[in-house]
């Protein structure tokens, strides 16, 4: 009834489109374009591959080389509050202002490095929470029953499509002094005075552990989910107890799943704002705030391009960790 | 098996006029170092089925790939009925190909399926409805044309595969592995069907299958394969009954093989002694082979006869103690030892049921063939 | 392998809780009658009300709806392009390089890729004339930019579970590589590509940091909005948006299970009866 509908709608459309198709393709000025593009040197593979590179490269890889130049201007009272790179020097002659200052500035600055510092210790602690609460989880979805799997899934997955920032707000609403949390072991009793929580680093981590928990969940999952489950009856057949097959066999398989999920949650961490915003303390220092402020409140755009610029140089390494991986687990389906 | 009429025995391969439909001319595919294929030359000939036998491996399936157009060659030339295939994609190629996997697309009904192809040719509405209508009877699919291809099951989307493929009227067809994925009775049923609809419409095939049971089925002539060459091509009788190397001899059906050396070399017969055997060879026809080397005698099981009693002469025999014996209906299969140690298979047919004196375990017996029955094979 | 584990079991209930408990009590909160929020005053639904009539709140709704909707169509056509790049174009030249600037927003720190960005639009503005100034359009660009990422690998995961003998079948038959993607390849791989348009709006939709770098006067979204509520504190109709967003979220995710659940029982029943059929 419905699903013949549903049915009928799909093939009614796949029809016109296919039909739509057809008549591009056999019109005179499409053959003539292919025509045309052809005697060119362009074929139509080269057109598709062009398409998402072209826009990659404009809108992702030529801002960093706009960032790394701005990185070496000088702030100026003026919108954009930089002065320009490049100057004409009279007849063909440039001349390159590098101005190294903000790069010194930064490394100077106790400031920087400690929020650099701090950024990558929360950034590192958060992941190893993730990682110890989250294995488990992902390991209890991919061995459970396949009704139970489906519903367990849907609660990992339900937490990821609810907003970002309303999900760390509630944290609020827990950790304050007057919060739910303080209310709850007040009135039983265990404590006198409310625990200061909030504005802390320890509401950082947790703010970071809870929002980035289903990131590691679900890729461990589904690198767990893959896993042959008969090597661990030959190992069980063989004479090994259940927790030494979990660290021999088990863990080393799911390596490439437990990486992909770390880097996933590590590097975004580093440069995590939002967090640190609404839960952390004024000295709670994470350089994804530091570039926020220069930015918003100082307006000074050069420095922040070099805070970027430095939590990029920072993060490369992990980067290139993560699209490795990425990229195993890709053709690992095969 | 091919031409079961003996008036219509056309074997194009022999008549020296005849022009090839297919040409492949010293086609070699590598991917980085590997060799798949290597310095293939094969001609076919229209209405044909040719087989493409080997194991896993030996590149059957690409030089397969690249008669469709799918892989393109690192060297060499095809050519069907004489036009260059170099450069022309797949859909642009008269050839069709039947996939393994069968490769239904899951969204279309059987009809859109078959369909397809003709769609792509751009004929008429009404045209199309006919010609699916009539494959689709060939095939004996027509009370299933609505269905979708996971309501089927795996002999009857093949059916629908090899219809999808053939009603376009192709000059080769290709099959790969077209019935490694049925059960036995179905894959005989099939086997059979297969060759009548091939008679029937007068394509030319090419299958490819590591089943060498299947190749003697279907084809009129097989190629052999191994590591990306081909050792051999003939008739299924010529493969089974004239191997030219061990390795095809052991490759197709079973094979006792005895090493020995040639100790008389006439253009009528040759003698072989054999360490093995524990006697000597006799055959009753010449070979080419370096005098004094190493050869091997080729016996196939069902050339061998076993009895109590001796044999009249004292070559083409042997003594031998029945170790095993495997009772499989039609026929009985005998593991015997020689006395050298070496083990001879032997099969002989059930012709009657029950014989009270029936060779047994551990008994000697005589083993015997005739002068005929061995096949010498030099490499 | 059915022994459960005490200590996995004991590990995913405190998981789910840590994952629940402040979502839920947002929600228990959002129906409480005290502005204080966290301290209980009584049941009422005034704070929904509220929500309706805060005119602020609703035109930064629709303009984060209006940009995830754009967002997630040029995302998706941009995605599957480039997923269908990189999983059926075999080795060509650059292909790390593609691989790495699709996959590079999945981690990349939202400061650094919303700064990046803000300065490419003020460069073109100062070069071209264009963008004129930043709003619904910069914040368009900038949202497809990072959510191409997740489109791209889902499209690519999918690819790569699909039989490329269909591909190849059809043009066997005929069909030239276009027609191929339109009418055997993009049916099949729909349901990766709605789940990805999903994916791309809700990114969107509920991005932050990115959109205040590139906005501009006039251009609140709605996270912009929230964002400047919580700074100052909780906000008990914040409690109720989110309520409201929780259900929406609940509420797709179990019709699109149990619909799933029901084509599978559908396939099932078919490919037994195909089986029976033929015995």
């Amino acid at each position: 009834m419905a699903r013949q509908a549903y049915v009928s709608l799909g093939e009614l459309i796949s029809h016109a489109l296919a039909r739509l198709i057809e008549g591009v393709t056999h019109s005179p000025p499409y053959l003539w374009s292919q025509r045309w593009l052809r005697q060119r040197g362009v074929r139509g593979r080269g057109l598709v591959i062009g398409v998402p590179y072209l826009w990659s490269l404009l809108f992702f890889a030529i801002p960093f080389v706009i960032v790394l130049k701005i990185a070496f201007s000088e702030t100026q009272l003026a919108m954009p509050p930089y002065a320009p790179l490049i100057e004409w020097l009279g007849e063909q002659a440039l001349a390159i202002k590098l101005h190294f200052a903000n790069f010194t500035f930064l490394l100077k600055d106790p400031l920087y490095t400690r929020a650099y510092m701090t950024s990558l210790e929360i950034a590192s602690v958060s992941t190893v929470f993730c990682l110890l609460i989250g294995y488990p989880m992902a390991y209890g979805i991919a061995r459970a029953t396949p009704a139970w799997r489906n519903v367990l899934l849907m609660m990992v997955v339900l937490p990821f499509w609810t907003s970002f920032l309303l999900r760390v707000y509630a944290w609020i609403g827990l950790l304050r002094s007057n919060g739910v949390i303080n209310n709850v072991l007040m009135a039983l009793g265990i404590i006198d005075h409310p625990l200061v929580m909030l504005q802390t680093d320890f509401a950082v981590y947790i703010g970071i552990v809870y929002s980035y928990l289903p990131f590691m969940v679900l890729p461990l999952y589904a690198n767990l989910e893959k896993m042959d489950l008969t090597l661990l009856e030959a190992a069980a057949d063989l004479g090994c107890r259940p927790t030494r097959a979990f660290f021999r066999i088990t863990l080393p398989l799911s390596m490439s799943g437990i990486i992909a999920g770390a880097m996933l949650v590590f590097i975004p961490a580093v440069g995590e704002f939002v967090i640190p915003s609404l839960l952390g303390g004024p000295d709670s220092l994470m350089i994804g705030k530091v570039l926020w402020n220069e930015f918003f409140n100082n307006r000074d755009w050069p420095v922040a391009s070099a805070v970027a610029i430095a939590m990029l140089v920072l993060l490369v390494v992990p980067i290139m960790v993560f699209q490795y991986f990425q990229g195993r687990q890709m053709t690992a389906h095969r | 098996m091919a031409n079961a009429n003996p008036e219509k025995k056309i074997e194009p391969w022999n008549d020296p006029h005849a022009t090839p439909y297919v040409r492949i001319e010293r086609m070699t595919k590598k991917f980085g170092d590997f060799v798949a294929v290597n310095d293939v030359s094969l001609n076919i000939y229209q209405r044909e089925i040719f087989c493409l036998l080997g194991g896993s491996g030996c590149g059957k399936t690409t030089l397969l790939r690249m008669l469709a157009g799918f892989e393109v060659p690192t060297s060499g030339t095809v050519f069907i009925d004489g036009e260059d295939m170099a450069g022309i994609p797949p859909y642009e190629r008269p050839v069709n190909m039947m996939f393994q996997s069968y490769a239904l697309f899951p969204h279309m009904t059987v009809e859109k399926q078959v369909g397809f192809g003709l769609e792509q040719e751009g004929l008429p509405r009404a045209d199309i409805r006919k010609r699916v209508g009539d494959m689709l009877e060939i095939v004996k699919m027509t009370p299933y044309a609505k269905r979708k291809p996971h309501q089927l099951s795996g002999g009857q989307r093949q059916r629908v595969a090899l219809a999808r493929s053939l009603v376009k009227r192709p000059k080769l067809l290709l099959l790969d592995e077209p019935l490694g994925a049925l059960d036995r009775k179905l894959r005989e049923h099939t086997q059979f069907e297969l060759v009548n609809i091939q008679e029937r419409l007068g394509v030319t095939f090419v299958v490819v299958t590591h089943d060498q049971e299947e190749s003697m089925t279907l084809a009129s002539r097989i190629g052999v394969m191994n590591h990306g060459e081909i050792v051999q091509v003939g008739t299924p009788t010529d493969i089974y009954e004239y191997p030219n190397s061990r390795f095809v001899a052991d490759f197709i059906g079973s094979v006792n093989m005895f090493e020995g050396r040639l100790i008389e070399d006439e253009p009528d017969h040759v003698r072989i002694e054999s360490g093995e055997l524990g006697g000597t060879f006799f055959i009753d026809h010449g070979v080419s082979a370096p005098p004094g080397g190493t050869v091997w005698v080729a016996l196939r099981p069902e050339k061998i006869a076993l009895s109590r009693e001796a044999p009249l002469g004292n070559e083409n025999r042997a003594r031998a103690t029945v170790k095993e014996i495997a009772y499989m209906g039609d026929l009985s299969i005998y593991l015997t030892q020689l006395t050298s140690g070496k083990i001879v298979r032997v099969t002989q047919p059930n012709t009657v049921r029950h014989p009270e004196d029936r060779i047994t375990w551990d008994e000697q017996v005589y083993l015997h063939w005739h002068p005929s029955s061995g096949v010498v094979v030099t490499q | 392998m059915q022994r459960r584990s005490f200590f996995v079991l004991t590990m995913l209930a405190f998981g789910f809780a840590f994952l629940y408990i402040p979502i839920l009590s947002m929600i228990v909160f959002s129906f409480n009658v005290s502005k204080l929020v966290t301290v209980w005053g009584g049941f009422s639904t005034k704070w929904y009300a509220a929500l309706f009539h805060d005119a602020q709140m609703l035109n930064s709704a629709q303009l984060s709806i209006k940009i995830a909707s754009l967002n997630a169509t040029g995302a998706v056509i941009l995605g599957t392009v480039a997923g269908l790049v990189l999983a059926r174009f075999g080795n060509f030249k650059g292909r790390t390089l593609l691989s790495g600037m699709t996959t590079a927003p999945l981690v990349m720190p939202e400061v650094i890729t919303g700064l990046s960005l803000l300065l490419l639009f003020v460069a073109m503005e100062q070069a071209f004339g264009w963008p004129q100034g930043r709003g619904v359009t910069t914040i368009t660009l900038a949202h497809i930019t990072f959510s191409m990422a997740y489109v791209t690998v889902v499209v690519q995961s999918r690819l790569t579970t699909f039989d490329e003998a269909l591909e190849e079948a059809a043009m066997d038959l005929g069909a030239r590589p276009a027609k191929v993607f339109f009418v055997i390849t993009l049916p099949i791989i729909l349901p990766a590509i709605i789940s990805g348009w999903l994916l791309a709006f809700t990114l969107s939709w509920d991005d932050l940091v990115i959109t205040s770098f590139v906005s501009g006067p006039g251009s609140t979204t709605l996270p912009m909005l929230i964002f400047s509520k919580v700074r100052l504190g909780v906000s008990p109709d914040i409690n109720a948006l989110a309520t409201i967003l929780v259900s929406i979220v609940t509420v797709g995710i179990v019709a699109s299970a149990l619909w799933m659940q029901r084509q599978e029982r559908i396939r099932q029943r078919d490919v037994q009866m195909a089986l029976a059929a033929n015995e």
